[in-house]
């Protein structure tokens, strides 16, 4: 026999509310009563004797809930510039131009840095050229189509993928030998129905992410050019990517003419985050070094930073004075600066933790269509319409 | 759960029923561990083993508590009495047990025993007290007539309730420090939140001045920015196969385990230190795990049954300790190889190296030797061919140039044009 020494209602009309709920065993004035636990509560909180109203206290508390919302909601506003107050502000900043690379006969459309920090690739409206900045060797291919938008360069420094207008994205193994037709070698990877906008590969030379004109970013196997994932979710073309520098090492987030920036799960095709704050088409996103965070430059004039694991905006940088949009962003080393290369032929520096802008260069005679910091943050590289692509360390 | 409850309970071809003596009171229906054990492998035609494992998830889940240490939720299957939960008390039946309710419980004990509360219900009771202030009036007032009711009960009945009462809490809120933190979490929502933001967006100032140091564009860089003083020394210094270090490369691989393995020299010092330590094999896995995973797809099968013979197959030359779900799990799935069949066991290694071998590793007289022989590399002096350069000046650091050498930041576009004739010197 198990122990029930007295009768203990456990469900059941409530004595207050009377709705059928679990039920509690309290004592109101000495007298044992049965109470459904919301009833409990609200009576604990208001300190009231049996009897009194619950439709008043129910109007209360939601009255209550909803100030609560309120005050969350205002307690959101942790902006990043408001934590930064204390960081010490940064001085003017003197970039100068040191080399600027003139060989490309068209505009530049695209360009990408190697991890051996020295050697670059860039894109133009017909040539795809390979350039060894401190090194004496340049490569030129021609590409059969106009306007290659995007171009990337392997892990391993010994390929280089690029694509635009012809639908696809080709991988060409480099070669020593100056003489040697890389065209000939060119292998077609990836094949999308629209332009592609941007490639870049994954940790190693054998996967290759793109992302393209018909709205949809792919994952290809480099070797045999099968398609290893696709991801839908946006709703217009997909102008850009960036893959997150994290540990785990699988994620990336793809920004488009949607306005959306969305983050993805290369492993399922899953679209894990999504962010449409911006006004207008996003042209660019990049990871923030730590992953943790990333920023986008649209066409509406201002570039703004993503925290991931906020879920939200965390900083805008905009200025009444930029009219022009940005086309491309890229942050230094420790994610202290953000350069940001804007159509009206302009770049700015933006002080990423207090929103402010350190420095703005002049020095183009057209529209900066890319900007990339080198891997170990020595320099930055900006690309333009004006057909050069200049070094700018500090 | 309940089924086998109820069935104990029958009063025919239910447990044997003893009365128990607490000090000098009897306490009727009590029974043995044995006898829990014994009936279960009656009824159920089980294994003493089996019959073991269901009577602890019995007692683990509350419908049966220990007399005599009412804090280990165990069922031994001795002399150890034992008794069923009144159904009040149930899980099943139970409202979620709430912040209210445990209040009033520990009230009730401490009015009772005169603040014999133990240490950690201390704790609890004194933050029950600030979080749910309001309510305390509340709380004080049914403790009081709780204890009043109880006190006209027959004594054995009240050491039965309270019995009860304890076991019940015991299982709800068990002494587990951790267990207020998730109290707080599910309190504190509100400024959870803004907590939460603001330690988030601290984070990226906390990176940004961690890694000012490391940022050429900061900082400047030592000996010097080779694309200003077309002096490559910086990348020869720092490049993959040198065999002493700068002090910054060295400091870096502190920041995180992911900057050790990023950088080739960090990741070999890492093997060394883990030669040592006869766990070598972590890091090769691991290293195994992140080819497969990015390598070519038609050579997949084939490094994955690598991978399993070499590291995961019983008796394997280089076995990798992983837990058992994971093995199994990874075990089935290499029957079926695909690119990410490994993940949940490289997982498992990645977090056992991050959290044990590497702070490990940086406390280890392997990394403090060579962080105290890193280099710090000299700036470099003027060029010997003054004429061919602009005024040169070894990256100092930018962030503080004085006002009368800046210009506002503008570039010099004349200058630079001049110098596309040099792109591609050395």
């Amino acid at each position: 026999m198990c122990d029930q020494t007295f009768v203990a209602i456990t469900f059941g009309p409530c004595d207050s509310c009377s709705q059928n709920k679990p039920l509690m065993n309290i004592y109101l004035q000495n007298e044992p009563v049965n109470y459904c636990s919301l009833c409990v509560e609200l009576m604990a909180c208001q300190g009231l004797a049996k009897g009194e109203t619950v439709s008043t206290l129910r109007a209360e508390s939601e009255n209550l809930k909803a100030k609560l919302e309120e005050e969350r909601a205002k307690l959101h506003d942790v902006e990043l510039h408001q934590v930064a107050e204390k960081v010490e502000t940064l001085g003017q900043f003197v970039i100068k131009t040191r080399r600027t690379l003139k060989g490309h006969g068209n505009k530049v459309l695209c360009m990408d840095w190697c991890r051996d920090k020295r050697r670059m690739v860039s894109s133009s409206q017909v040539i795809m050229r390979s350039a060894a900045v401190c090194v004496l060797q340049e490569h030129a291919v021609t590409m059969p189509c106009t306007w290659v938008m995007a171009c990337a360069y392997a892990p391993s420094g010994c390929v280089i993928a690029c694509g635009g207008l012809d639908n696809k994205c080709s991988v060409y193994p480099l070669s020593l030998d100056k003489n040697e037709n890389l065209a000939a070698k060119k292998k077609s990877v990836a094949m999308h129905t629209n332009y592609l906008s941007a490639c870049s590969f994954t940790n190693s030379d054998m996967q290759l992410l793109t992302s393209s004109g018909d709205g949809t970013c792919a994952l290809w196997d480099v070797e045999s050019g099968q398609l290893l994932q696709s991801f839908h979710g946006h709703s217009a073309d997909v102008l850009s990517l960036d893959l997150a520098p994290s540990e785990t090492g699988n994620t990336f987030v793809s920004g488009g003419c949607d306005k959306k920036a969305n983050v993805w799960d290369m492993r399922s095709g899953q679209n894990i985050q999504s962010f449409e704050t911006h006004e207008s088409d996003i042209n660019s996103v990049k990871y923030y070094p730590s992953g943790d965070a990333f920023a986008t430059g649209s066409d509406d004039a201002t570039c703004r930073l993503y925290d991931l694991r906020a879920d939200r905006e965390v900083a805008i940088y905009s200025k009444e004075s930029i009219i022009f949009g940005a086309s491309s962003v890229d942050f230094s080393l420790s994610g202290r600066l953000l350069f940001a290369g804007y159509n009206d032929y302009n770049i700015n520096v933006w002080d990423v933790l207090k929103g402010t802008r350190v420095a703005i260069l002049f020095g183009h005679e057209n529209r900066v269509s890319t900007v990339r910091v080198s891997p170990d943050g020595t320099a930055f590289c900006s690309g333009s319409w004006d057909n050069t692509l200049d070094f700018n360390p500090v | 759960m309940e089924r086998v409850i109820v069935s104990m309970q029958d009063p025919d071809m239910g447990m044997k029923m003893r009365n128990q003596r607490l000090l000098i009171t009897v306490i009727p229906h009590a029974m043995t561990g044995r006898d829990i054990v014994d009936w279960l492998i009656q009824k159920y035609t089980i294994t003493e083993e089996e019959a073991l494992h269901i009577g602890n998830f019995l007692v683990k889940y509350g419908y049966i508590y220990p007399l005599k240490e009412p804090r280990n939720l165990c069922l031994k299957q001795d002399e150890t009495p034992y008794r069923f939960q009144t159904p009040y008390y149930w899980t099943s039946t139970r409202w979620p047990a709430s912040e209210l309710d445990y209040a009033i419980y520990l009230a009730k004990k401490n009015i009772r025993k005169q603040g014999e509360l133990i240490e950690y219900e201390k704790e609890c009771y004194n933050a029950l007290h600030k979080r749910i202030n309001h309510t305390w009036d509340f709380v004080v007032m049914q403790a009081r007539e709780q204890l009043r009711a109880s006190k006209q009960r027959r004594k054995a009945d009240r050491i039965v309730l309270e019995c009860q009462e304890q076991a019940y809490w015991l299982i709800n809120r068990p002494p587990v420090s951790r267990y207020s933190d998730v109290m707080l979490y599910m309190w504190c929502l509100p400024l959870k939140n803004k907590l939460c933001m603001f330690v988030w967006v601290c984070s990226f100032v906390k990176y940004c001045e961690q890694y000012q140091d490391h940022d050429p564009i900061m900082q400047g860089c030592l000996p010097s920015n080779p694309w200003i003083t077309d002096d490559i020394m910086y990348w020869n210094m720092n490049s993959e196969t040198v065999t002493m270090p700068t002090k910054l490369r060295v400091e870096r691989w502190s920041f995180s385990f992911m900057e050790l393995l990023n950088d080739p020299l960090g990741r070999k010092e890492l093997l060394t230190y883990l030669e040592k330590e006869f766990s070598a094999e972590n890091l090769c896995f691991w290293q195994a795990c992140e080819e497969v995973r990015h390598g070519e797809a038609s050579k997949i099968a084939a490094k994955v049954d690598e991978v399993y013979k070499q590291f995961l197959a019983p008796g394997a030359s280089r076995w990798v300790n992983i837990d058992s779900k994971t093995m199994e799990k990874t075990l089935e799935g290499i029957k079926h190889p695909h690119r990410f069949v490994l993940d949940d066991a490289q997982m498992h290694i990645y977090f056992l190296m991050k959290k044990d071998s590497y702070p490990r590793y940086l406390k280890s007289e392997l990394y403090k030797n060579l962080l105290a022989k890193a280099i710090v590399p000299q700036e470099t002096k003027k060029s010997v061919f003054p004429f061919m350069r602009r005024q040169r000046h070894s990256s100092p650091s930018p962030a503080l140039v004085t006002q009368t050498a800046e210009d506002n930041g503008k570039a010099k576009p004349s200058a630079a044009k001049a110098n596309a004739g040099t792109a591609s010197q050395i």
